[in-house]
């Protein structure tokens, strides 16, 4: 589209101040970040500074916490998220098809999503709490749900879904909106059954929505830190590498190797979102000759 | 073309106009402003809920007779969080701190750290005249004083007198009373991961005659007594008698089965007295209380200690005048009244016989015996790590194996105070 070199170089000029902003506020950090990491900096200790190399990241991959919290969070992860697009599309399907109360039935949706995280989180925690909660009264059970790994870990699982879903409809019905309705009635002329026309029509053309709306909610679900926080502090080995952070960074203020620790999530992230635009397709290549 | 070179200049004359509309606004207002009348001090300390601290901070303020001004700043109820704000500020010098409520643990840490102003020896002798010598000790670090002992704390082990005729004094027999009581929840205690747990065992393990660092701050945790105490914790955690939410119970969940009439003991602080007399009178007519349960029948309970030291941040702008604001916050005036508006005991020891004190605490005597043999948790810089260590290795408590998680133990506190690795 913008192949006149004149064209591009207005659009870089565009673009300039927003470049400039995101390298200050994000360039910046995270390069001290990867500086800091390579030295032994604990804030209690500030005499005792010192250039480590990649001590501390040996330290933290030969540590038996980080991997651990490592697999919590990609189990937490692609729980939440693997549920969170059936349950999305199924909202976004019910929203979409929706022929009476549409605004209503979109707000309820929604509802969730707008509820503070710290909020939804507590919520569920004392609606699972044994003294408190009124799920054991209406399950007719006796469990401390909290206290067991398993049990804790669905409770947390269950949270973000809760949490969640509603963004994942709402980027899903966005792709939606956008299938030709035409075409769909062409099909059902053709006797495709609504099956099939989910399965061969809709999903297909909705592919680049769903990739974009996966790596969205992957990203968010892997830096996971506030429902964790409030609901079991990491205990029962929920640990996730952000409360891995949390606790090396602002507890114990050593700076080198929490550093280290968000070094290695923004490795991950970039790895996740490298996975998604190499491993699945790529929606965001510009789309070109598309007949619109 | 004329005009589009008119129309900025005309903006930046409505934006000049709007500019110096506001000044004159804003100036004036600064001028009619009176400078401070007085240095204004800066007392962090907890949300303390009864008001006793904002009143002794305008009783100090009072006194001083316009030499100073004390400011309560709250910070938040848990003792993880109101650390995790101060450090942060400290850290970065923050001058807005001129006096700070310290948990008893942070002494060593804040000390070592640059953070805190030593106490003058000549104070802080004269400070520690009467004062109960754990909380003495506690607000020491390398032969020198950090603090003054403010407010102090321990567990008692509080039970229903309708249910049980005489206090057990020592483990075996309050697990035997509480099993044959055949009521799951029974025995409440504090079994979460957090730092509630790091007390229990360090006064489990004190009780048997161990300590977590030697004198020198190096590993201790001998063999014989540390395995007694995580035979115990293992004991009591497996025991029917204790609630199944034991692995996530901190001192409020204890505090409020108590006041719902089942539980028969708990392990808590003196603050669970108020709190049944005003949720739970039906309760708090049954409730008595005793030492805490020892674990070898001739050696009493050592139980750990809490409370408040009051101590000067090191970037402060007026500190001689917070040492001295200091020591009037930790008077004994102000110490009766977080007494007894606020529930907290005492460090002065001899308020421990004043009759408006006995009159809120029945139990004084027991607890000061209690405070008398009171056990300080490790006094060490990297203390907070060590914690961390303490729980992470001993939680949930019914999965201790008590050979296998000695070293297991060991190997964790060690490493904490190398300050290696996650934890």
């Amino acid at each position: 589209m913008s192949s006149h070199p004149a064209e591009r170089r207005l659009a870089w000029l565009l673009c300039a101040p927003a470049v400039a902003a995101m390298l200050l506020v994000t360039a910046y950090p995270i390069a001290y970040a990867l500086w800091l990491s390579l030295f032994r900096y604990d804030l209690r200790f500030p005499a005792q500074r010192s250039f480590v190399g990649l001590a501390n990241y040996a330290s933290v991959l030969g540590s038996e916490v980080w991997w651990k919290a490592l697999t919590n969070t990609l189990l937490i992860t692609v729980g939440s998220v693997g549920f969170e697009f059936i349950l999305g599309l199924a909202l976004a399907l019910l929203a979409h098809k929706t022929t009476i109360g549409r605004r209503s039935v979109r707000t309820a949706i929604l509802v969730p999503y707008a509820i503070i995280t710290v909020v939804a989180a507590l919520a569920w925690k004392f609606a699972f709490d044994p003294t408190t909660g009124f799920i054991n009264a209406l399950l007719g059970l006796q469990n401390a749900w909290l206290t067991e790994h398993w049990s804790a870990f669905m409770v947390i699982i269950c949270s973000e879904i809760w949490k969640t879903t509603p963004f994942m409809a709402l980027l899903l019905l966005a792709g939606l909106t956008q299938i030709p309705a035409d075409l769909l009635k062409a099909a059902r002329v053709d006797g495709a059954t609504a099956w099939q026309r989910l399965r061969l029509i809709t999903l297909p053309l909705m592919k680049p929505t769903i990739m974009v709306a996966l790596l969205f909610r992957t990203l968010d679900a892997f830096r996971i830190f506030d429902t964790v926080y409030v609901q079991t502090r990491g205990a029962q080995d929920t640990e996730t590498v952000s409360i891995v952070g949390y606790n090396t960074l602002i507890v114990r203020l050593n700076l080198g190797l929490g550093s280290t620790v968000s070094v290695l999530i923004f490795i991950c992230v970039l790895l996740i979102a490298w996975l998604f635009i190499k491993g699945f397709g790529a929606p965001f290549e510009q789309r070109s000759g598309g007949p619109s | 073309m004329n005009s589009s070179i008119a129309t900025p200049v005309i903006h930046g004359h409505s934006t000049l106009r709007t500019l110096a509309i506001l000044l004159t606004l804003i100036v004036p207002g600064c001028q009619n402003e009176p400078p401070p009348p007085q240095p204004m001090l800066n007392w962090y300390v907890f949300d303390e809920r009864s008001g006793a601290f904002r009143q002794a901070a305008a009783a100090c303020s009072a006194q001083a007779a316009g030499r100073y001004q004390i400011a309560l700043t709250p910070l938040p109820s848990d003792a993880d969080q109101q650390r995790e704000q101060l450090v942060r500020r400290l850290a970065a010098a923050d001058s807005a701190i001129d006096i700070i409520g310290m948990d008893v643990i942070w002494t060593a840490e804040f000390a070592a750290a640059g953070w805190l102003l030593a106490w003058p020896d000549e104070t802080s002798r004269h400070i520690a005249n009467g004062r109960l010598p754990a909380a003495v000790a506690s607000s020491r670090y390398k032969d020198r004083s950090w603090a003054v002992p403010f407010t102090s704390n321990a567990q008692l082990l509080w039970y229903r007198t309708d249910r049980i005729a005489q206090a057990p004094d020592n483990w075996q027999s309050l697990i035997g009373q509480a099993e044959a009581m055949a009521a799951p929840g029974s025995i409440q205690l504090q079994g979460q991961r957090y730092e509630g747990l790091t007390v229990f065992f360090v006064s489990l393990l004190a009780s048997a005659g161990g300590s977590v660092l030697n004198a020198n701050g190096e590993l201790s945790l001998p063999d014989e007594a540390t395995l007694t105490a995580l035979t115990m914790m293992q004991r009591i955690a497996t025991s029917p008698a204790v609630s199944p939410s034991l692995a996530t119970d901190r001192e409020d969940q204890s505090r409020l089965a108590f006041e719902t009439g089942r539980p028969s003991f708990m392990l808590n602080y003196s603050f669970v007295w108020p709190s049944a007399h005003q949720n739970a009178p039906e309760v708090a007519r049954h409730m008595a209380y005793s030492r805490w349960p020892a674990i070898s029948p001739n050696q009493p309970s050592r139980v750990t200690l809490g409370g408040i030291n009051l101590g000067i941040a090191a970037y402060g702008r007026h500190p001689q005048l917070a040492f001295e604001a200091a020591e009037c916050l930790a008077s004994a005036a102000n110490q009766i009244k977080a007494a007894v508006q606020g529930g907290m005991p005492p460090t002065l020891e001899a308020l421990y016989d004043n009759p408006e004190i006995r009159r809120h605490f029945p139990f004084a005597d027991t607890l000061r015996d209690t405070l008398r043999d009171a056990v300080l948790r490790p006094p060490s810089p990297v203390y907070n790590d060590i914690s961390l260590a303490i729980s992470r290795t001993l939680h949930p408590m019914r999965n201790i194996e008590p050979t296998a998680d000695l070293p297991r133990l060991r190997r964790a506190v060690q490493r904490a105070l190398n300050s290696e690795g996650l934890l």
